[in-house]
């Protein structure tokens, strides 16, 4: 039997529309693809993911026709099984490992776990066990899938946790900057919702390092603390013309349009303007979703502007795809030198310079090298710089005694994720620079884990 | 966040008093927060222009200039807002360094309020220029006497104290003696010009932006400003920055990208709405 192919909107509609773009499996796709597994002895999938979800287990509980005992089996390891069934690359993780994969079809086990955390979802209820209350308080700091992670699994073990989180809603990138038709904002909430029935407490608009800082937050009572602030400061170009009007880093485009609602306006009070012809600068999945989000709000021409070749494009195949469905028109081995504006200091035209590939450089990818005096210029009404991410600084500048790496991210031991602040862990983007959603909840349970071992160990009375 | 108490200071000029306990005991003069009326409503920054640690509140002057200023100065004590985060930016430095003129043109006068205040609390000399456009819309007057050594008022159209703009007395009092520090708060052109002044006579002088901004943590980008020929973000790295350094130009420019849409917003809030008070002056 073949892997089952999700359905999918139509190309030309969806770009157009904020709907969800993969539409999920329907009861049957999922039975039928359920029935594919081997339940193998040796669980390589098991292998490949990076919070150990059991998954043959929870494949076989399906395939038993009982997705809610599945649903229940996934939450054992994950917390976010709706928002992992969507955005994890699941390609390079659970199913390249997958026995099936070496004949070229491993199980779908996104698009299952995606059909059974829905499922699970649209019963009321789910499946919230109180854990036996421990004398122990931790503090989260940002409710990205780290914080959100670490506090379900501390909560789970009967800690008194609270999130504390700077933006007004939570969910880290996935509700500011992963868009609505990837990862509907509503299953973000959702399973937020889930994590506050476990008993964690959920401060919001609270920015650590200026609200309250890390000592005070031990201060008043909190035992452990982890820390989960991600990778949220933008990165530019440093080209000419990149203040102008129009320019845009991908974060604040995506947080104006994700968590604002931009899209809506003026329904909702934040605007965004971004004309005719957009170029988004970079091909990881953050410039995929700035594209893709460019067409939906009724650009007519969209352009990737990549400075590689399209085998390097470090986005999921599947968004690359995705994107060329939708018409995003990809200008590759090219390199950005300078934004042009008018006298209005609003951008006019975008210069570039064609790139070939070198020698291979540190990372092993070949290294872009410029044509000389190959520069040229198309118009475009806006640019929308989606480079990478660094290390933002407020929580870190605020904080004395917290030890950072030479790339200024947070030291923590690889093992234990423990800070060089006695009970203060870390994990997630602000440790590791960008990753995915999944590495960043593996480190939150890895760092809950310890968290619990560290009270234990520090408060055997409490 | 509710509003404990409001009060007119001209018109569309509002004062709000906010409960918000963790921010009154962290602020200090330079900060701002961001606010939030209501779900579907912008992140809007304002400057704390005064704060009290006792009654764990802080004070908000707020200019209707748009829907979003308009929403909130039609609020009344007892309403509260959805958020307020804060409070944020990097503190103005309070040290003793002489004589110190501050600047304040319109609004400007709320965040330099607390900074002459803490900088006269710490035995700076300290001269207030404090000006509008006319007479009704000079705000904070008494409150800033109080902590000035000197009070010089002027408006635009003559209706109160000198005719004119606040450069000409700024002119003055640097020709007259000497001033250690300049603070200039307001318009971004009256900062222009007054910067203008202030490089020709060679005083160092703060300016403190008011970029549009998002998130107001350093992780949008999107308030970026040029100083000294380096982009940096206003939220965190400022908003107080030497004036010496910022370009005015494309500050201004960058303000005005979202006027069509802003207006287009305000003129379809203002059909039906009642508004605030101070709007009937
Ligand atoms: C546009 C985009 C698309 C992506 N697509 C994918 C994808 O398809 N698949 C995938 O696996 N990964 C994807 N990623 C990467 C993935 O989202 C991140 O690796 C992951 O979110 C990191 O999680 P985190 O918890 O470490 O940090 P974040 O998600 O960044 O969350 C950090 C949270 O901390 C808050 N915070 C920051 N500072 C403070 C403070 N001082 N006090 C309080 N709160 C604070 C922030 O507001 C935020 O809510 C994408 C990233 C982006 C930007
Ligand atoms: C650090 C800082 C402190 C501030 N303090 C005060 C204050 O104490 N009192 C006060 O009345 N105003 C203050 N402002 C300005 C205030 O934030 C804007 O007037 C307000 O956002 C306008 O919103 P609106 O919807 O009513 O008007 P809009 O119609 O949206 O805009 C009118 C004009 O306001 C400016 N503006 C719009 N959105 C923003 C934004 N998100 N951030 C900054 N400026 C914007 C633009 O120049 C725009 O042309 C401050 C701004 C900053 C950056
Ligand atoms: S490796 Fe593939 S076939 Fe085997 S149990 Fe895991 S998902 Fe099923
Ligand atoms: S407001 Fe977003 S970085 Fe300053």
């Amino acid at each position: 039997m073949p892997r089952q192919v999700m359905p999918k909107q139509d190309p030309a509609e969806r770009s157009r529309n904020f709907g969800e773009v993969a539409l999920g499996f329907t009861p049957e796709q999922a039975a039928a693809e359920a029935a594919r597994c081997l339940n193998c002895k040796k669980r390589f999938c098991v292998q490949g993911c990076p919070v150990e979800v059991d998954i043959p287990d929870f494949i076989q509980l399906l395939k038993a026709g009982d997705p809610a005992g599945a649903a229940a089996k996934i939450k054992e390891k994950n917390s976010l099984p709706a928002i992992c069934g969507r955005v994890c690359p699941q390609e390079s993780q659970c199913e390249k490992e997958c026995i099936l994969a070496k004949k070229g079809e491993p199980i779908a086990i996104g698009g299952l776990e995606r059909f059974v955390a829905d499922y699970a979802a649209e019963q009321a209820g789910g499946t919230v066990r109180p854990a036996k209350a421990l004398p122990y308080r931790a503090a989260i700091i940002g409710a990205g899938p780290a914080g959100l992670t670490a506090a379900a699994d501390l909560a789970l073990q009967g800690f008194d946790v609270t999130i504390f989180e700077s933006l007004h809603e939570a969910g880290g990138v996935l509700q500011y900057g992963i868009p609505q038709f990837r990862l509907p904002k509503e299953i973000v909430g959702r399973e937020v919702e889930y994590i506050k029935q476990l008993g964690v407490k959920l401060e919001t608009s609270v920015l650590v390092g200026q609200t309250v800082t890390v000592p005070e937050l031990l201060e008043q009572g909190f035992q452990t603390i982890f820390i989960g602030t991600g990778a949220g400061l933008p990165y530019f170009l440093n080209v000419p013309g990149e203040n102008l009007n129009g320019v845009y880093s991908a974060n604040e485009f995506l947080t104006r349009v994700n968590l604002m609602k931009a899209y809506r306006f003026p329904e909702y009070d934040t605007p965004v303007r971004i004309g005719e012809r957009v170029a988004v600068v970079g091909g990881g999945n953050v410039a995929m979703d700035a594209a893709r989000t460019s067409l939906r709000l009724g650009a007519k021409a969209v352009y990737i502007v990549y400075r590689r070749s399209e085998e390097e494009l470090p986005a999921r195949y599947e968004e690359i795809e995705n994107a060329k469905e939708e018409g995003i028109i990809f200008r590759l081995l090219t390199n950005p030198v300078r934004i042009i504006g008018d006298e209005q200091g609003v951008v006019q035209a975008l210069e570039c310079i064609r790139m070939e590939l070198g020698e291979p450089d540190r990372s092993g990818r070949r290294r872009p090298v410029a044509v000389p005096g190959s520069e040229f210029q198309f118009p475009v009404d806006s640019v929308i710089v989606a480079i990478g991410q660094g290390p933002n600084p407020v929580l870190l500048r605020n904080t004395t005694g917290l030890q950072l790496n030479e790339r200024g991210y947070i030291q923590a031991d690889p093992e234990t994720l423990a800070t060089s602040i006695p009970g203060v862990f870390a994990g997630g983007d602000i440790v590791t620079g960008a990753a995915t959603v999944i590495a960043a909840m593996g480190a939150g349970k890895k760092a809950a884990r310890r968290m619990v071992e560290y009270c234990k160990q520090k408060y055997p009375n409490g | 966040m509710e509003i404990v108490a409001k009060d007119c200071l001209a018109p569309r000029i509002v004062r709000l008093v906010v409960k918000a306990p963790r921010i009154a005991a962290k602020a200090q003069p330079g900060h701002f927060v961001v606010v939030r009326l209501n779900d579907r409503a912008e992140r809007i920054p304002l400057t704390i222009a005064d704060f009290d640690r006792a009654a764990g509140t802080i004070t908000l002057i707020i200019q209707e200039v748009g829907k979003s200023t308009a929403m909130i100065n039609a609020m009344e004590p007892g309403q509260s807002f959805a958020d307020v985060l804060g409070p944020l930016g990097t503190p103005y430095p309070i040290e003793k360094v002489g004589t110190v003129v501050g600047v304040a043109g319109g609004l400007g006068a709320a965040p330099l309020y607390p900074k002459v205040k803490a900088l006269y609390e710490a035995g700076n000399r300290v001269i207030v220029i404090l000006g509008a456009q006319r007479r009704e819309l000079l705000i904070l007057m008494e409150e800033l006497r109080a902590v000035s050594h000197e009070l010089i008022v002027a408006t635009d159209d003559g209706s109160y104290g000198e005719h004119g703009l606040v450069t000409v007395p700024l002119r003055r009092v640097l020709e007259r003696e000497k001033v250690d520090e300049v603070i200039a708060i307001g318009p971004v052109p009256m900062m222009d010009a007054c910067c203008r002044i202030t490089r020709e006579l060679n005083v160092k002088t703060v300016v403190s932006l008011n970029a549009v901004m998002v998130d107001g943590t350093g992780m949008c980008g999107g308030c970026r400003v040029t100083v000294g020929g380096q982009s940096k973000f206003c939220c965190v790295d400022g908003p107080a920055f030497d004036g010496l350094q910022v370009d005015f130009a494309e500050l201004r420019q960058r303000q005005r990208y979202y006027n069509a849409q802003e207006r287009e917003a305000y003129q379809a809030h203002q059909h039906g709405m009642e508004g605030c008070r101070c709007r009937a002056k």
